[in-house]
């Protein structure tokens, strides 16, 4: 009986003593460990986007109660949206660990919208908050453009000023452009060997710049042929440019009083794939042995094709691009070449309008301009102030 | 009235191009994308006139045998052909693909591959060091041609890594000719500025034809 | 009589016909394909940027390689597009390809079904191609909207939304990051309005002429990477251990450049030898 009772008492000691760590057991249980410790609350800001046509809102959000230990093991966030803070959110992306910043777009604008953000380890809800009201809208002016603004402004009304000046009768000097001035013994060259002259207006569109500063050389070498008899073809890549260098020759023809001579078939559209063109191009130069070749406007790979092949049939070749990569090319086989700008100054030089030179020395101007933001900048940034380039990075 | 309406379509529109440049509301970009939108549709019609001026060319030269008749041929029934071929079959038929595969694309891999040629005439004839800058030119060219294949890491393995013709050759690419190309952007940059601003002026006036408008 | 003979040979050395410099290059370019012999190709940093951004990436990502190469330019570029494919393919990543060049449009259509069938891919889970549509910059502006916007169909004329991989997809923010193939200029079009406006990480592989154009942007951080022509490809193929056509093209490529630089000397010196003789006349 003694001893029974003995056992008893052991058993009920240990049982009391158990008893605490069973409750807690039945609180540890796999699924509900985290549940009853409510989720850390999420910081949200939802803000307009900025310099956008609408539509589009802003999520960031902060955990600060999280330490470091407890960020690395949120694993995802889903975010949800709603126009009522009260009705049901809507899910629309879950986002990877790390991430604080969302873009949504395609929203309505004037309309609120709320956004919830739930931060999970696996199937725990480790953090939550709601924010918002964000009401998406178009903005009238981008803010981040303003650096561009600002120099466009100072360019064209540095323009504008030598322009007027120049029509006043200052007179600005133009260095001498080899090409250019080659460009009526070139002809005269064409007229005398009783030959035909090329001119190859480039594989650019007629939006390119290039192309355009071709047109006026075309129409100066159509000016001239046409006051010496002599022939120009223009085989082209562009039926839009076709179009132009078509009313170019025949506006030349006419100014010269010789309209009759005007041949439609000499400016015709070849294809606008690069190597046929080429090939048909090469074709006209050994057949046809034109004693000029101008090349001006946008050229690409097929550069070195046609060059070296003028020079084969044995023209005297002047070309004129501002694609930087082919400029090489020209200068290693033909006898003259405008390189980049020289290209868009041919306008300029030909006709010394005043308003052409106005704007050329608008342009030289700009690049002083460029090159003293450079040395500033320089200074700038040696010394650890990096506003001021900062400043021209815009969006 | 010929010249003006189109100088004053080129400044509305000029115009407009830069401002909604700066404006980001969604009623500019809806036009901006509406005029893009024209932009393309006017640029596949003009298609129509480019073919009809190859058709034109080539049917004069075959009419009046010129020389090269027998090319005028060829061409118009390869244009005819490929178009029909295009047409009435879908642009996944077997014989459009292979006419592609197996006639245009060899014939205008081989035009680009004449490059290969062509560079070492050139290279013959035009690289001589007549000057210093020639000279340097010279040098560098040669530098680039052989540190960017691997018989340049050959033959200079045995030099330090500074003297390698491939790292002479990276040098060149990412330094000199970084700076270089840069000033020619910054100028261009200005030109195409430039010009697009004497466009938009009506200041230039070539592109109308016609003795540049005047 | 010795000596005018000598001169003579000079004079007729710089003259001689450029036909026979067009036989020597065709026979040196010919050889190398037939000999068995790898030489070594050493990796450029630009390079090895574009393969380690792809090689960190998780599987399933979404890429997106657009290609603008056409019959003349894809013996440079086919090879360096195969390679990234590849790699891509290797790497369970998902690709997102077009051609805003129409010359180019089957030839990319080709190769993209070509390596996607080496690694058992099926079209519409794990790639996507879009086909072309004219007028490069307006399409690359529309895409960083929407890819519906200029290309509410595929090539194959299936809407996008009812591809499966095309879920969430929506524009460049979609994708991990882009690397256009490019011919032409129009990588300047990628460069300014996939970068520039919509930030998109972007990098190039273009010819090795245009190669040098694009170093200033490489410099400025505007690309993470950038592969220049044959060369750029071998060392892409080198990185993904599967030398393939651009790392046996480097054979040739080697030996050409040096019958190059060799035609370039024995110029100089038949230039400078024929100086010499006139000056001493």
């Amino acid at each position: 009986m003694k001893k029974s009772g003995f056992k008893f008492l052991v058993v009920l000691a240990v049982s009391i003593w158990l008893t605490p760590f069973a409750s807690f057991a039945e609180v540890i249980s796999a699924d509900s460990a985290f549940q009853s410790f409510p989720p850390m609350p999420i910081i949200v800001t939802v803000s307009d986007m900025p310099n956008d046509p609408g539509g589009a809102l802003i999520v960031e959000w902060s955990i600060p109660d999280a330490d470091s230990l407890t960020l690395a093991s949120m694993n995802v966030y889903q975010i949800s949206r709603s126009s009522n803070p009260d009705s049901e959110f809507e899910s629309i992306t879950s986002l990877v660990a790390g991430s604080t910043r969302y873009e949504d777009s395609g929203l309505e604008d004037g309309k609120n919208y709320y956004y919830r953000i739930i931060a999970f380890d696996n199937d725990n809800r480790l953090a939550e908050g709601t924010g918002g009201p964000g009401v998406p809208s178009g903005q009238w002016f981008n803010t981040g453009r303003i650096p561009i603004l600002i120099m466009v402004v100072l360019f064209a009304t540095t323009a504008i000023g030598f322009i007027v000046s120049a029509k006043k009768g200052y007179k600005f000097y133009v260095r001498p452009i080899a090409g250019i001035r080659a460009v009526d013994d070139a002809i005269g060259r064409a007229t005398e060997m009783g030959r035909p002259i090329l001119y190859v207006p480039g594989l650019g569109t007629a939006s390119e710049v290039a192309t355009i500063a071709a047109f006026t050389i075309l129409g100066r070498v159509a000016r001239k042929v046409a006051e010496y008899n002599t022939r120009v073809i223009v085989p082209n890549y562009d039926p839009v440019v076709m179009a132009v260098c078509q009313e170019v020759v025949k506006g030349a023809y006419t100014a010269a009083g010789k309209p009759d001579m005007y041949d439609a078939n000499d400016v015709y559209f070849v294809t606008q794939d690069q190597f046929p063109y080429t090939a048909a191009v090469n074709g006209v130069m050994l057949r046809q042995k034109p004693a000029t070749n101008f090349y001006m406007g946008m050229f690409y790979a097929e550069s070195l094709v046609l060059a070296e092949t003028g020079f084969i049939s044995g023209s005297i070749q002047i070309a004129g691009t501002d694609q930087l990569v082919q400029i090489p090319f020209f200068v290693s086989v033909c006898d003259f070449v405008l390189m980049g700008e020289e290209l868009y100054a041919a306008s300029a030089y030909l006709s010394q309008e005043p308003q052409q030179l106005g704007t050329l020395k608008a342009q030289d101007w700009g690049k002083v301009l460029v090159v003293v933001l450079i040395i500033v900048g320089m200074i700038f940034s040696t010394f650890g102030w990096e506003s001021f380039a900062a400043w021209f990075d815009v969006g | 009235m010929r010249r003006e309406i189109p100088l004053v379509i080129v400044f509305l529109f000029g115009l407009f191009m830069i401002v909604q440049f700066f404006i980001p509301h969604r009623s500019f970009a809806f036009l901006y994308q509406e005029f893009n939108n024209w932009t393309i549709i006017i640029g596949i019609f003009t298609m129509v006139i480019g073919v009809g001026s190859l058709i034109t060319v080539h049917y004069s030269k075959i009419r009046f045998k010129k020389p090269g008749w027998g090319y005028s041929i060829v061409t118009i029934v390869s244009l005819c052909g490929m178009s029909l071929i295009g047409l009435i079959g879908g642009t996944e038929n077997e014989l459009f693909l292979n006419l592609y595969r197996y006639g245009l694309s060899p014939v205008t891999s081989t035009m680009f591959s004449l490059l290969a040629y062509f560079i070492a005439s050139a290279a013959y004839r035009a690289f001589r060091a007549r000057t210093v800058v020639a000279t340097l030119l010279l040098i560098s060219a040669v530098v680039v041609m052989l540190g960017r294949v691997p018989i340049g890491q050959i033959i200079t393995a045995w030099l330090p890594e500074w003297l390698q013709l491939q790292n002479i050759a990276d040098f060149l690419l990412q330094t000199p000719n970084v700076a270089a190309k840069r000033a020619i952007y910054i100028g261009v940059g200005l030109g195409v500025a430039a010009v697009s601003l004497k466009i938009i002026l009506g200041i230039e006036r070539t592109w109308l034809g016609g003795d540049g408008g005047k | 009589m010795a000596g005018n003979v000598e001169m003579g040979f000079w004079d007729k050395l710089m003259a001689i016909d450029r036909r026979w410099i067009y036989l020597t290059i065709g026979i040196v370019v010919f050889i190398p394909i037939l000999l068995d012999m790898t030489l070594p190709v050493y990796v450029t940093a630009e390079v090895k940027a574009v393969y380690d951004r792809i090689d960190a990436l998780p599987q399933g990502t979404v890429v997106m390689i657009p290609c603008e190469y056409d019959p003349a330019t894809m013996a440079e570029l086919r090879p360096m597009a195969h390679a990234l494919f590849r790699h891509c393919f290797a790497k369970d990543l998902k690709i997102v390809s077009c051609a805003l060049q129409i010359e180019g449009v089957t030839l990319v259509k080709d190769d993209l079904a070509l390596i996607a069938a080496e690694y058992g891919k099926t079209y519409g889970v794990d790639y996507v191609y879009f086909g072309y549509k004219p007028f490069p910059a307006i399409v690359i502006l529309n895409m960083g909207e929407n890819f519906r916007k200029p290309f509410p169909r595929d090539y194959y004329g299936t809407e996008l939304d009812s591809l499966p991989m095309m879920k969430g997809v929506v524009n460049y923010s979609s994708c991990a990051l882009l690397v256009n193939i490019n011919a032409t200029s129009g990588a300047d079009y990628w460069i300014n309005y996939a970068n520039g406006r919509y930030k998109a990480p972007l990098a190039l592989g273009v010819t090795a002429v245009s190669a040098t154009d694009y170093y200033t942007f490489l410099a400025s951080g505007q690309i993470f990477g950038l592969m220049g022509g044959l060369k750029g490809a071998a060392e892409y193929e080198k990185l993904i251990n599967h030398n393939a056509a651009a790392t046996k093209a480097m054979n040739v490529q080697s030996i050409a450049h040096s019958v190059i630089v060799v035609f370039i000397l024995i110029g100089n010196i038949a230039y400078f030898a024929s100086r010499k003789r006139k000056k001493a006349i």
